[in-house]
């Protein structure tokens, strides 16, 4: 059974972590859209999905969090990556699988997904 | 929404878009009775009551009137559907309280879903919001509040993907725990 005190063993464990978060200045930013129209068209596992793969793949200079709409409901889920010091890159009808892909090539390997962009939607 | 929680999780948006600083999610599963209720309350801007009524039918606005979103006409309409209920009530610079209950059993009622991962994305997205959740089912209690988080959490952020991935099974395990599943 998971309880309160596993807090205290995550924040002994990530103490360093933390320590290198602060100085590192930038992290990169994933913004998935979490109205509506994100929500009904599977944005809450899409973050999951990032959420796992940042864990798993021990990432530590990236976040997730949410935006409300970003206005194209017919290409939700969208998902915005923003690398410090280069131009935002917008991901349309994210999947799982989509999201473990742009965690691997974009945030680990600098390499933009390009087949998953909005640039390529329209 | 395939999941009532799908549905938690965007009536919350609404919560924090009124800048709430508190949001207290119940749900209640009452088996003698043959209800399930939802209920979201916040301390934000909240609604006039004019606004309230609009809010609820999108349909009986006009097109040259403010424009009216989905969410709280998805909520109603699943509660509808399941022989169930919906109310709002508000107070301008007070808070918000959106209830809607459903009959347990009915075959319409969609399933809960996965409220751990509903309230995963909420904390670790809206980390100034202090979020309470409260699952009763029947005599049994779960509370989740991340006043405790903070508090044994320190300096780690509630978005680190170790302590989303900790609350969401936290919240599985205590819903289980009360044999609250729905
Ligand atoms: N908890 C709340 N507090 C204050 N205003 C709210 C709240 N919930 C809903 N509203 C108002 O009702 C409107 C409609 O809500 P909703 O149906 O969820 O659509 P949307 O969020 O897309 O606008 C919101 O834009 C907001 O103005
Ligand atoms: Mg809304």
């Amino acid at each position: 059974m998971k309880s309160l005190a596993d807090l205290e063993a995550i924040r002994n464990r990530t103490i360093n972590k933390v320590g290198l978060r602060k100085e590192g200045t930038e992290e990169t930013r994933i913004v998935v859209g979490m109205a509506t129209c994100g929500i009904a068209a599977g944005a809450r596992p899409v973050m999951q999905a990032f959420v796992e793969e940042l864990q798993k793949r021990n990432i530590t200079n990236a976040f997730v969090t949410q935006t409300g709409c970003i206005g194209v409901c017919r290409l939700e889920p969208i998902v915005e990556v923003y690398v410090p010091g280069q131009e935002k890159v917008t991901y349309v009808k994210m999947t799982a699988e989509k999201a473990a892909k742009v965690v691997v090539d974009h945030i680990v390997n600098g390499k933009v997904v390009e087949e998953y962009t909005i640039g390529n939607a329209e | 929404m395939k999941e009532l929680s799908l549905n938690i999780l965007d009536i919350a948006q609404n919560s924090i878009a009124a800048n709430a600083t508190c949001v207290t999610i119940q749900v209640c599963k009452d088996t003698a009775q043959n209800r399930l209720t939802l209920c979201i309350e916040d301390d934000g801007k909240g609604m006039t009551e004019a606004f309230v009524k609009k809010v609820c039918d999108p349909f009986v606005t006009t097109r040259t009137t403010r424009k009216v979103g989905m969410g709280i006409p998805l909520l109603k309409l699943a509660a509808e559907q399941a022989e169930g209920t919906f109310s709002i009530q508000s107070e301008v610079g007070k808070g918000t309280k959106v209830t809607a209950t459903f009959t347990l059993n009915h075959i319409d009622r969609l399933p809960l879903g996965d409220i751990g991962q509903t309230m995963s994305v909420l904390v670790s997205c809206n980390q100034t919001v202090d979020f309470v959740y409260i699952h009763k089912a029947d005599d049994k209690t779960f509370v989740f509040d991340t006043k405790q988080m903070r508090a044994a959490l320190g300096d780690v952020p509630l978005n680190d993907p170790e302590v989303v991935l900790w609350m969401q099974e936290y919240i599985k395990e205590g819903i289980l725990s009360i044999n609250g599943g729905v």
